[in-house]
């Protein structure tokens, strides 16, 4: 008995130092990286952090959405990407054909705030209709049903997009300002500027209707018991439908930023953007918001470090480069970053 | 004495098989009425169906004069309707207070719920302790204590409480059993299932006893106590 007990608690120790030892060869050969680049460019390891995190914040408004549906009905909701890609449409369709407006100028930004208004309002009603229409019924099927719907109206939503925007990439003229300044060397764009401007307080506010309002606190109770929700006289079917409002508001403002920042729309962009926010919800740890916030910035970081550093693998390894951090971290830590063992909701 | 709750002809099944068969029960103002039967034989199944997280497949049930059933769970608990169910269902990752509040989730008088909160914690003075706790991290028996108290935050008119004593060690059991009597003496009326036939036929006023979805017997809770074939099956006689 000793000797098992005896062997297997070696083993652990082992086990353990061995993590212990690699986690630790890697840390510092992250840091030596950061460091022999920092050294070589302080402006260039800046700039790289900079467009790092502006795309950073786009996948976490994408990533919320996947991380607030599977945190209170425990659905990937492999359609939400090509709502984003929807959004970016729309918000190109809206902003410069019905409205006409091709260059910056305060009344083009206008129309953009107005966009930002109504983008945020189609993507909302739309994920609440997939909701009502698609998931609703199968609430209480095996969780495969659901998933292979989700899968499906993926794929609708991708024709829309294509029947819409073409089977081709479309470009754009938009109506941010462009060019930016220059501190110390690093160029700051203003579109960067407007990205974090818009985001920053529409994740404040999803922070505060979560945490401090009445329908936050239905959210929270749906997550964790949808019975006892309803004993409490929590209206289930109406809260989970705002939960779907709340991501897809998300997703719409990505998708009017990505289109406005980027001047680029295409049918499969949900596929591309949808991935990386998605591995970004679940770096964080899948159902906790702090942390799909945190997994993206942490992804768009590493994306921008690893394409703009002098010395790095480059933009073709990107992916490459995230999910095989992913991986090891999923290794180490198989809930995410701030996933609690027990599974972290809303 | 008026009817407050009345169930007629209750069917109820699980996919296609019948859990209820055929219930008919009534719950008198003031009353507390109890639900005896084995194991499976339909209690729970019973008042999740009253509080309308079941759709029935046949019979009415009726509240205060109005038709429930078909109405949804979030309705049914706005007419003054709670319940404390089985295996407690408290949110695990609130803390008590938390907990509490969200019984008290259709409410707005602001004074009457901290009234309600102040009565609730003074009955299980254990939650006072355990205020901030996080409601999964508490015992077996605080959190049955926690999804009654939560119950009674709703201000119910009827109370549903299944299997209240569940988990409890005897000292505590005899506890809930005592604070029961005391929640009817605060104005509110209550349908009680417990395992615990015994007990929960001293406390009740009425009984009724259900077999394999069936109620097989109904009468005062003092004459069905003494009744030669209740005492072999549920009082262990
Ligand atoms: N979700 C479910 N799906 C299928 N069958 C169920 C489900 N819940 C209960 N049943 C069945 O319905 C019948 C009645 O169950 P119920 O929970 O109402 O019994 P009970 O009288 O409360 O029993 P206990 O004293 O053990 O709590 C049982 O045969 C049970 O197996
Ligand atoms: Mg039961």
């Amino acid at each position: 008995m000793s000797l098992f007990t005896g062997g297997y608690q070696a083993r652990q120790d082992r086990r353990r130092y061995l993590e212990r030892g690699l986690s630790i060869i890697a840390t510092f050969g992250i840091l030596y990286w950061l460091g022999i680049n920092f050294h070589k460019s302080p402006s260039q390891f800046f700039q790289a952090s900079l467009i790092g995190l502006s795309n950073g914040v786009l996948y976490a408004l994408i990533a919320l959405g996947y991380t607030l549906v599977y945190g209170i009905i425990e659905l990937i909701n492999f359609a939400h990407g090509d709502l984003f890609m929807l959004s970016a449409v729309f918000s190109a369709n809206f902003i410069a054909i019905w409205f006409h407006k091709e260059k910056s100028g305060p009344a083009a930004w206008g129309v953009f705030l107005m966009c930002l208004v109504a983008v945020m309002t189609f993507a909302a009603t739309i994920n609440v209709g997939i909701e009502r229409f698609a998931y609703r019924r199968l609430r209480r099927a095996p969780k495969l049903a659901p998933l292979i719907t989700a899968v499906g109206v993926s794929f609708v939503l991708q024709f829309i997009g294509l029947r819409w925007n073409g089977s081709g990439p479309k470009t754009w003229n938009t109506v941010l300002p462009a060019g930016g300044f220059h501190i110390s060397g690093v160029n700051i764009e203003y579109t960067t500027i407007i990205s974090f401007a818009v985001t920053a307080p529409l994740l404040l506010l999803m922070s505060w209707i979560v945490t401090r309002t009445r329908q936050g606190k239905a959210m929270r109770a749906t997550a964790q018991d949808q019975d006892a929700a309803r004993l409490m006289g929590i209206n289930v079917n109406r809260t989970i439908s705002f939960t779907f409002a709340l991501g897809g508001a998300l997703a719409g403002a990505a998708g009017i930023l990505f289109q406005q920042t980027r001047g680029l729309t295409s049918y499969n962009l949900g596929f591309q953007l949808g991935l990386i926010a998605f591995t970004s919800a679940v770096m964080g740890g899948i159902g906790n918001l702090q942390g799909a916030v945190l997994g993206a910035l942490l992804i768009g970081l590493i994306q921008g470090l690893n394409d703009g550093l002098p010395i790095g693998l480059g933009q073709q390894w990107s992916q490459t480069v995230v999910f095989s951090i992913l991986i090891l971290l999923m290794a180490f830590r198989p809930t995410g970053l701030l996933g609690k063992p027990v599974t972290e909701k809303v | 004495m008026s009817a407050l709750l009345e169930v007629k002809d209750l069917k109820v099944a699980y996919g296609s098989i019948l859990a209820v068969k055929d219930v008919s029960l009534t719950v008198n103002e003031g009353e507390i009425v109890t639900l005896i039967g084995s194991n499976g034989a339909g209690k729970s199944t019973t008042l999740r169906t009253i509080s309308g997280l079941l759709k029935p497949k046949g019979g009415t049930i009726t509240f205060q004069g109005q038709r429930i059933d078909g109405k949804e769970g979030h309705e049914i608990v706005a007419m003054g309707l709670c319940q404390s169910p089985e295996g407690r269902r408290i949110f695990p990752r609130m803390s008590v207070r938390e907990n509490l509040d969200l019984g008290a989730f259709l409410r707005n008088d602001k004074e009457a719920i901290e009234a309600d909160r102040e009565r609730v914690l003074d009955l299980f003075p254990r939650l006072r302790e355990r205020y901030e706790q996080k409601g999964g991290t508490m015992s077996g028996g605080e959190q049955q204590m926690l999804a009654v108290a939560r119950a009674m935050m709703g201000a119910p008119k009827l109370l549903l409480l299944d299997e209240p004593s569940m988990g409890l060690a005897p000292v505590l059991v005899d506890m809930i059993f005592e604070t029961i009597i005391k929640i009817r003496e605060q104005g509110i009326t209550i349908l009680l299932i417990e395992q615990n036939a015994a007990a929960a036929l001293d406390v009740a006023d009425r009984a009724y006893v259900l077999e394999s979805g069936r109620i097989k017997m109904s009468g005062n809770a003092s004459d069905l106590a003494k009744d030669d074939a209740v005492t072999k099956a549920y009082l262990g006689g």
